[in-house]
C-alpha cells in the first residue's frame, strides 16, 4: 500500500519573549516521526496541552507566524514546500478542524460545505455528502449557531470530504460528544479511510482511539514514544513503552491505576528519556539521548524494552 | 446535610426548547452520584442552578432546608467545569488564581499534584491537566460541602484522570463531602459513583 504521508523527524518550536527582551525559543514537538499508507487510520495520542495539535498545522501549512519547524513532511513521496502545501490544502488533504469555531459565523452551511460554488454539481455533491451523513435538505438552509454539537461534526467532515481526498486529518473530532455519538463521528473516519484514503486522528481519547485506528501513535512530552497496533492493547505485556503500560492501566475497565507525577513542562525538559523522572523502571543509562527503534512489529523509544 | 433539588424548570432566553422540566433530585452527604445523559439535556445547567450560577424559572434549591442565597458569600456548593482553560483569570498568575478559593489548605495543593514552580505562571503556560488540577483545588475551600464534578476529565489523558479522581474519592471521604459527576464515561461513573441517574430517563428523577 503507498505511503501517503511520511513525517520524519518533525520539530517545532515557538518564540517568545522572556521578562520583556530576552527571546527564547520553546521547542514544543522535539523529535516526531509518523507514516500514513491508504485505508488506513493512524491516531497520534498524547495529552491535551502537548502540542499534538500542531501536528497537524505543520503538515497544512497552517502554523502561527512565531513558529518554526526543521524535519521531512512528504505527501505521496514529495516532500511538501509551501507552495505545493497551497496546491494540495482543501483539495487532496484535508483537515477536520476541532471546533465549531473553525466554521463561518454568517455563512449558511451548504454555501460553506460548497464553498460559495453554486453550480448543478457542486449541489448534487454536497446533497449527496450531507446526505451521507444523515443531514437532511433543511440542513444547508441553517447557519452554523443553529447546529448541534454533533450535527456541527458531521457539518465539518461534510466540508472535508467533498473534493474526495487522499489524506484526512481530523483534530480531536470527538470531545463534548455522547459516547454514541463519539462512536458515530469515527465511524465515518472509518469510512473515508476504507473508501481509500489515509487518516490522522489527534486525540488524547485513547480508548476512542482503539475502537477506530489500526494504528496508535503514542506522544509523550514532544516527542513519540511508541508506535503500536491496536491489537497490542489487549495485553498490557505486549505494550512496549512504560508510559504506554501506565496509561493501559489508568484505564478505568484496567484498574484506574495512580501513577505519580505530570509531563514535564516543555522548559524544564529532564536530560535522555523524558519519561525518565516518572519512570519505575529508569536508571543511569536512560539519561541520554534514547533511539526510536523498531521492535516486535511496532516502534519504541526505550532502551530497556526487551531487555 | 441534605442538597434538594425541587421540580426544577429551566429555558435559556434564546426562545429554544425547555431544557429542564420539573426535574427534583436530592444528594446526601457522603453520597456520589454519577449523572449521564446526551448532550443537550441540560446537564451542565442542571450543575449550574445547583450551584447557584443560574436561577431556576420555576422550582428551588434548598441545602439544609434553606435555600442557597442564606449561606452569604461562600457559597457551600462548588461547581468544577468542563473547560478549565475558561475558569480561570488569564492575566492572573496562579498563586493568585487559587486565592480565590476559601483558604485552599496545602495538604490538597499537594495532594493534586501541583508543583510549586506552577504557582508562578500564568494559565497560558499550564496543559489543560494542570489547569484542571487548579480549579479543583480552587473549590475545594474549607466551607466547600458538595462538589459538582461537570465533566472535569474528559480533556484529560488518562493518567491525569485517574490521578485526580483517586484523590478526590479520599479527599470527599475524609471530609464528608456530597459529589456530582456528570460524565458520559459509564466506566468512570461505575468506578466513582454510589449511585447513577439517567437524566434522559427519568425527567422528574428519584427524590
Amino acid at each position: 500500500m503507498e505511503t501517503i504521508l511520511s513525517v520524519e523527524h518533525l520539530m517545532i518550536s515557538f518564540s517568545q519573549y522572556e521578562r520583556g527582551w530576552r527571546k527564547i525559543q520553546l521547542p514544543v514537538i522535539r523529535d516526531l516521526s509518523i507514516n500514513i499508507k491508504g485505508h488506513e487510520i493512524v491516531a497520534v495520542v498524547g495529552s491535551s496541552g502537548s502540542g499534538k495539535s500542531l501536528l497537524a498545522h505543520a503538515v497544512m501549512g497552517l502554523l502561527p507566524a512565531n513558529a518554526s519547524w526543521k524535519g521531512r513532511i512528504a505527501f505521496k513521496g514529495e516532500e511538501l514546500t509551501g507552495k505545493r502545501v497551497g496546491e494540495l490544502r482543501g483539495r487532496q488533504m484535508v483537515l477536520v478542524p476541532q471546533s465549531v469555531s473553525y466554521l463561518d459565523p454568517l455563512m449558511k452551511v451548504g454555501d460553506q460545505v460548497r464553498r460559495g460554488h453554486k453550480d448543478g454539481i457542486s449541489r448534487a455533491r454536497s446533497r449527496e455528502v450531507l446526505g451521507r451523513y444523515g443531514l437532511g435538505e433543511d440542513t444547508e438552509e441553517l447557519y452554523p449557531f443553529q447546529l448541534s454539537g454533533g450535527m456541527t461534526r458531521r457539518v465539518l467532515i461534510s466540508t472535508a470530504v467533498m473534493e474526495k481526498p487522499e489524506l484526512v486529518i481530523a483534530d480531536e473530532p470527538t470531545p463534548g460528544l455522547h459516547i454514541s455519538a463519539a462512536k458515530r463521528v469515527l465511524s465515518h473516519f472509518r469510512e473515508i479511510a476504507d473508501g481509500g484514503a489515509g487518516v490522522l486522528l489527534i486525540t488524547h481519547d485513547l480508548e476512542l482511539a482503539l475502537q477506530v485506528a489500526d494504528r496508535i501513535v503514542v506522544f509523550y512530552a514532544g516527542t513519540n514514544v511508541e508506535e503500536a497496533a491496536v491489537s497490542d492493547f489487549q495485553k498490557e505485556e505486549r505494550l512496549r513503552h512504560p508510559y504506554t503500560r501506565a496509561l493501559y492501566r489508568a484505564m478505568p475497565s484496567h484498574g484506574f491505576e495512580v501513577q505519580p507525577g505530570a509531563q514535564p513542562y516543555v522548559k524544564d525538559l529532564p536530560v535522555g528519556c523524558p519519561y525518565g523522572p516518572r519512570c519505575p523502571i529508569a536508571d543511569q543509562g536512560c539519561m541520554e539521548e534514547i533511539e526510536y527503534r523498531a521492535y516486535e512489529g511496532g516502534m519504541v523509544k526505550c532502551r530497556k524494552a526487551g531487555t | 446535610m441534605r442538597l434538594e433539588a425541587e421540580n426544577i424548570s429551566f429555558q435559556y432566553d434564546n426562545g429554544n426548547r425547555k431544557i429542564l422540566n420539573n426535574v427534583s433530585m436530592g444528594l446526601e452527604q457522603e453520597e456520589r452520584v454519577g449523572i449521564t445523559a446526551p448532550s443537550g439535556f441540560g446537564k451542565t445547567t442542571f450543575c449550574k442552578i445547583l450551584a447557584g450560577y443560574e436561577l431556576p424559572d420555576s422550582g428551588r434549591v434548598l441545602l439544609d432546608k434553606k435555600p442557597l442565597s442564606a449561606y452569604g458569600a461562600y457559597c457551600p456548593v462548588q461547581m468544577v467545569w468542563q473547560h478549565p482553560e475558561l475558569s480561570v483569570n488569564p492575566k492572573l498568575k496562579m498563586r493568585e488564581v487559587i486565592k480565590e478559593g476559601d483558604g485552599v489548605e496545602e495538604r490538597i495543593i499537594r495532594g493534586l499534584g501541583i508543583e510549586p514552580d506552577w504557582m508562578n505562571r500564568y494559565p497560558g503556560e499550564l496543559s489543560g491537566g494542570e489547569l484542571q488540577r487548579f480549579c479543583i483545588a480552587r473549590a475545594l475551600g474549607g466551607q466547600t460541602r458538595f462538589l459538582l464534578a461537570d465533566e472535569i476529565s474528559t480533556m484529560l489523558d488518562l493518567i491525569t484522570q485517574s490521578q485526580i479522581w483517586n484523590f478526590l474519592l479520599e479527599e470527599v471521604k475524609r471530609r464528608k463531602m456530597g459529589l456530582l459527576v456528570v460524565s458520559h464515561s459509564g466506566e468512570l461513573l461505575e468506578r466513582v459513583c454510589t449511585r447513577i441517574v439517567d437524566l434522559k430517563e427519568e425527567i422528574s428523577i428519584w427524590t
